[in-house]
């Protein structure tokens, strides 16, 4: 019984550690002031500064416009990628493997500067198009990195299979193996819509001075602190409060739907 | 006759990378024919049956299909369909959409009547009814009908493979492949399957090539057996010829069970083995060496006074229908499989008829090599170095205190790179699990029995990839790694070209 207590004790605490930092947040979203701190009144300004601000709305929205083009673009990329390393031969095999992962281990700050140095010396100017680029250098990789195990789990006679059955091999890709490797390819896509959505050392360095997402607009805000930015700071506790629970009920959800498929 | 010939390989040789895995083979399968390609494992089987299947191309040669070159053809064009080892079915799809799927491929002519009356053809995909009603009719065949809503991971193995059977012939191809469909199957269920793919080759009436490693089953179901060793076709016949009339010791060895011993011609059909003369059948000039196989089923066993050769019965094993005696014939060991037991101990005497007594030319009677004099007078040939008396090569010659060869007229000869044609007899080989020992190390490829001593062939693994064909006592293992001995005595060397490289 006492085990049993201390055990409960134990993984509540480490639990509210951890979302501490996040639940005043929250609580704070409700606060009619805008410093944390100090407690006005309960109320919804945050929230509604947040769906009227104009600069606000536009910068969520080039967030989301600019994960998911990054993503589905990314993910394209990396299926193809990873198709490519799974069917070449041996040697071509590790080396592609290698190099496709640089980024990934790569300190991102070095990709960051690196590419911002390529868009100049190319002559580049920084656009919605050269963000987009560095976005999916940083996706791309992880799209590979969780494709390779689902083609290394599949039958390698499937392809042949299906070719063997009259399909071209285009066919077969989209009918046999694609198929096969969907689970890999799906969280290959979640995962670069998540690096994306909080990236920000690569997003400073590839964006065009006039364009912010969240990430990059917080850290400014933060940092150099003008009158505007206080009141919209406030309205980010707002948001950050919206995208927590968002987040909480979408792997709640997964959850609940991959328990019912196992029951099944 | 040539359009009866469905397919047929032409000089075909295939590399992977360097390795040669198929080594000009040529052969051709009779329309309606159940053919068997039968071997070891990575004797080439599968990749013959690939070949035709078209996921690998032949490297040089030709592939004929109705006498059409289809070589390079990609599979998806070939009117060919394969049963695949682990069956390959499409874990996405359920068991319908599985036999639909070729189905749901295919392009067919159709011709229809406008309002004037003119014909004109329409290339179209079947349709819905036609496919529903083609898969209804192979799973009829393959027995599972009500099967179609089922997903692939429910079914049984005996199941899966019924499905991949049924997605394959639903095509109407011309050829089936079959790669070791019976693999993965229990003993039972592989009997059963055997006979039920027999009897659908007899309904459908297309032509089946399969591939298996055992003979058995072979045996049973071919109408010819194509039997592959080493990327070379061995031997190809009806499951009788091959099992009655082995074109070789490695085809007697694999195909049932033999009694191989090496033979002497001693006279006009008379064969000497076992220490004794046998009357046989097959024509060989006096005095050649041959290789004798004689099956087990066929040595009669009878009293010592009346037998050719007597010995004494060192085991008797009941095997269900028959027993397998083994018996002690000098040095010899016989194996005889009867349905009559002997005790362990007596003495019997056996008689073989002169039609059981198989002669053939042996493949092998001495190892010959590609050879390189170093510079320490020794030789280097697959794979290794061996010290060698390299003073046969001038009679009369000896090597001075420079290591120079000094010839008969007093000439001073340095050898350093000279080529040489190096011969070591069957005898004179000997092989050793230190690596250290030998001039050269390889894996064991092949033991064959001969009655009082194996026969070994050792593949060196270096990139000569030589054979050392040799006799022993000592039994080993196959795919044992050991080197090679050849004591210095033994190896025979003559000189390649007459020009002499002079100091």
């Amino acid at each position: 019984m006492m085990k049993k207590c201390f055990k409960a004790t134990y993984i509540g605490l480490i639990l509210f550690l951890l979302y501490a930092p996040i639940l005043l947040l929250a609580v704070y979203s409700f606060n009619s002031a805008d410093i944390i701190g100090t407690w006005g009144e309960f109320s919804f300004r945050h929230y509604i500064t947040l769906f009227t601000d104009e600069a606000i709305l536009e910068m969520i929205g080039n967030t989301l416009l600019l994960a998911f083009s990054a993503a589905i673009l990314s993910t394209v990329l990396g299926t193809a990628g990873a198709l490519g390393i799974y069917y070449s031969k041996r040697r071509v095999k590790t080396a592609l493997n290698g190099v496709s992962q640089i980024p990934i281990i790569n300190a991102e700050i070095v990709t960051a500067l690196a590419l911002a140095i390529t868009f100049v010396v190319v002559g580049i100017e920084k656009s919605f198009f050269t963000l987009l680029i560095g976005h999916m250098v940083i996706c791309a990789p992880f799209v590979v990195l969780s494709i390779m195990p689902k083609l290394k789990q599949m039958d390698n006679s499937l392809y042949e299979a299906a070719l063997d059955l009259g399909a071209s091999p285009a066919k077969a890709l989209f009918k046999v193996v694609l198929p096969q490797i969907i689970p890999g390819v799906i969280s290959g896509f979640m995962l670069a819509i998540t690096l994306s959505l909080d990236d920000y050392i690569v997003t400073s360095y590839c964006k065009p001075s006039t364009f912010n997402t969240i990430s990059t607009y917080v850290y400014n805000a933060t940092t150099k602190g003008n009158a505007h930015t206080a009141v919209t700071l406030s309205s980010f506790w707002a948001l950050t409060t919206i995208i927590f629970v968002v987040i909480v009920a979408t792997v709640v959800a997964a959850n609940l739907i991959g328990k019912k498929k196992e029951e099944r | 006759m040539a359009s009866q010939h469905i397919i047929e390989l032409q000089n075909v040789t295939k590399y992977f990378d360097d390795n040669l895995v198929i080594d000009n083979v040529s052969f051709y399968v009779k329309k309606g024919e159940f053919i068997t390609f039968l071997g070891p494992s990575g004797c080439g089987k599968t990749t013959t049956l690939r070949m035709i299947a078209g996921f690998d191309l032949p490297s040089e040669g030709k592939i004929l299909l109705n006498g059409k070159d289809i070589s390079l053809l990609p599979p998806n064009k070939r009117p060919v369909n394969t049963v695949f080892q682990r069956y390959a079915l499409f874990p996405h799809l359920n068991i319908f959409e599985n036999i639909a799927f070729g189905l749901r491929m295919k392009k067919v002519v159709n011709t229809y009547r406008n309002e004037k009356g003119e014909e004109y053809q329409k290339v179209e995909k079947l349709s819905k009814a036609e496919i529903a009603a083609k898969v209804k009719k192979a799973l009829a065949l393959v027995d599972l009908e009500g099967f179609e809503k089922r997903s692939v991971a429910t079914l049984s193995g005996g199941q899966q493979q019924r499905v991949a059977i049924a997605r394959a012939i639903v095509n109407e191809p011309e050829i089936l492949l079959l790669d070791e469909p019976l693999g993965a199957l229990d003993l039972k269920m592989r009997k059963e399957m055997q006979i039920e793919l027999k009897e659908m080759h007899k309904r459908l009436g297309i032509t089946f090539i399969y591939v298996t490693h055992d003979q058995e089953e072979a045996l049973t179901m071919s109408d010819t057996i194509v039997v592959m060793a080493d990327g070379v076709v061995q031997q190809i016949g009806t499951p009788t010829d091959i099992y009655n009339e082995p074109a070789n010791t490695f085809v007697a060895d694999f195909i049932g069970e033999s009694n191989i011993f090496n033979g002497t011609i001693v006279g006009d059909r008379r064969v000497k083995f076992c220490g004794k003369t046998f009357d046989c059948v097959d024509d060989f000039e006096r005095n050649e060496k041959v290789d004798v196989v004689v099956r087990p089923e066929d040595i009669v066993m009878c009293t010592p006074e009346e037998g050719t050769i007597k010995g004494k019965v060192i085991s008797v094993v009941f095997k269900g229908i028959h027993y397998e005696i083994t018996v002690q014939v000098g040095k010899y060991e016989v194996v005889i499989q009867s349905t009559e037991c002997r005790k362990v101990g007596e003495v019997i005497g056996m008689k073989i008829p002169a039609q059981e007594i198989h002669l053939m030319k042996p493949k092998y009677t001495s190892n010959v090599f590609d050879g390189v004099i170093t510079k320490r007078n020794t030789v280097e040939f697959a794979d290794g170095e061996f010290e060698c008396d390299v003073t046969q090569l001038y009679p009369g010659s000896h090597i001075d205190e420079e290591d120079y060869l000094v010839t008969a007229t007093g000439e001073q000869i340095d050898l350093t790179g000279t080529e040489v044609t190096v011969e070591v007899g069957l005898y004179d080989v000997s092989i050793s699990d230190d690596e250290e020992v030998g001039g050269t190390t390889g894996n064991i490829i092949s033991i064959i029995y001969k009655g009082d001593h194996y026969r070994l062939i050792v593949r060196t693994d270096g990139e000569d990839e030589e054979d050392f064909v040799f006799a022993t006592d000592d039994l080993w293992n196959e795919n044992d790694r050991v080197s090679v001995v050849v004591p210095k005595d033994k190896i025979r060397l003559t000189l390649k070209n007459t020009e002499d490289k002079k100091r």
